[in-house]
């Protein structure tokens, strides 16, 4: 009996995955670029006087994890303190006007 | 060509007598008006809740809801910020090592002076709260400032607010456009929406007073200074008008500033000016 598509396709799918590069696991090098960059955002942030204190406990996460030698983990809470630190800047940014469609007048 | 020449110039007198009539209103517009501003905010609280007395606006949640009211006036007979209030009593009555007491810092020896504060001291060119002069009287006579956050200050500002229980608030803003930049500081900073819930202080106490946040009913913003310092039963403790800022701030995930931050002090000033008129009600209780 000959297979069927879909079974010969699974085939081959899982064949793929075999075949496929595993993803690399982050090093050090690159949790130093990840934190640096999230770094450079969390202190423009706080210099606008916007910092966010989930930014903070995200930069804390990655260094903790960064120093247990977990560097994916490390990678992906620099990844995420740099995303919401970035979003604090442009809160920052847009209210320096838009504060004043709240006012009571 | 003569009606040519009326019609050009009926336009540009038409067109001059538009412009002198619109652009006073673009400069007032942008022009610092506190007197405005509080005229403006106590008739948004006023027309919002029609049924509730003024004078009640100072007594935060409780104006907005009446099964809470209830419960605190009866509290009240036993109220929680006794104890921080006999305190606060005898602290403000203990010489200072040098012999001097906090008095001699104040004018009418600190009674009953509570709504003058926050002031503009125009030496400085910025905001004085009373809790940052409590801290200067103490450092000028030698002793070690208080937290702005914890117990000994919010007991001798109890003391203070005490004092001046049941008094107008009356906030001035001298023309100085310092005190006037200040003033717009405080608004600007209350109005501001900050950290990841990207909530401003406008957004709990001027768009949602007396709706529910969790479990507690929100207070309105109008007055809600005059109360201060204040008992939380979510502290288990007093309160000062600092902790209120800070934990406000964090709430909202916001990396709060430093107590009495410039930002701080100009957002007391323009809150308790927007308040004058309305009694000083402090030392509060609150859920």
């Amino acid at each position: 009996m000959k297979p069927s598509l879909p079974l010969a396709m699974v085939l081959a799918f899982l064949l793929a995955l075999g075949l496929a590069p595993a993803a690399r696991a982050a090093n050090e090098a690159d949790y130093k670029t990840a934190y640096s960059a999230a770094e450079a955002a969390s202190k423009e942030a706080a210099s606008l006087r916007h910092q966010w204190t989930v930014t903070v406990s995200a930069l804390a996460a990655a260094k903790k994890a960064a120093d247990g030698g977990d560097f994916d983990r490390a990678v992906a809470a620099a990844k995420e303190a740099e995303a919401l630190a970035k979003a604090s800047i442009f809160q920052a940014t847009t209210e320096k006007e838009a504060w004043k469609a709240m006012e009571i007048r | 060509m003569k009606a040519r020449a009326s019609i050009l110039l009926g336009s540009l007198s038409a067109a001059l007598v538009a412009f002198a009539l619109t652009s006073p209103r673009v400069v007032a517009a942008d022009k610092v008006d506190p007197v405005a501003d509080a005229r403006a905010f106590q008739n948004f609280f006023f027309q919002k809740f029609p049924t509730v007395k003024h004078e009640d606006f100072v007594n935060g949640p409780y104006s907005m809801n009446e099964d809470m009211k209830r419960q605190w006036q009866e509290k009240e007979e036993f109220p929680p910020y006794e104890f921080a209030l006999d305190a606060g009593k005898e602290m403000f009555a203990t010489p200072f090592k040098n012999g001097k007491t906090y008095a001699d810092c104040f004018p009418n020896g600190g009674i009953g002076i509570r709504q003058n504060y926050p002031y503009f001291d125009d030496k400085e060119g910025k905001v004085v709260t009373l809790e940052l002069a409590l801290n200067r009287c103490r450092e000028a006579n030698g002793e070690a400032p208080y937290s702005y956050v914890k117990d000994e200050m919010a007991s001798l500002t109890a003391y203070m607010a005490f004092t001046s229980r049941g008094k107008p608030m009356d906030i001035k803003i001298p023309d100085d456009p310092r005190a006037l930049a200040a003033f717009e500081n405080g608004k600007r900073y209350f109005y501001t929406r900050r950290g990841q819930m990207n909530f401003s202080c406008a957004s709990c106490h001027v768009q949602s007073p007396g709706e529910r946040i969790r479990a507690e009913i929100l207070a309105p913003a109008l007055g809600i200074l005059n109360a201060m310092p204040i008992y939380r039963s979510e502290w288990s403790g007093m309160g000062t008008t600092s902790r209120r800022f800070v934990t406000c701030n964090s709430q909202t995930r916001a990396v709060p500033l430093e107590p009495q931050a410039d930002e701080y002090r100009d957002v007391e000033y323009f809150l308790s000016y927007v308040a004058n008129g309305l009694p000083i009600s402090g030392p509060g209780a609150r859920p």
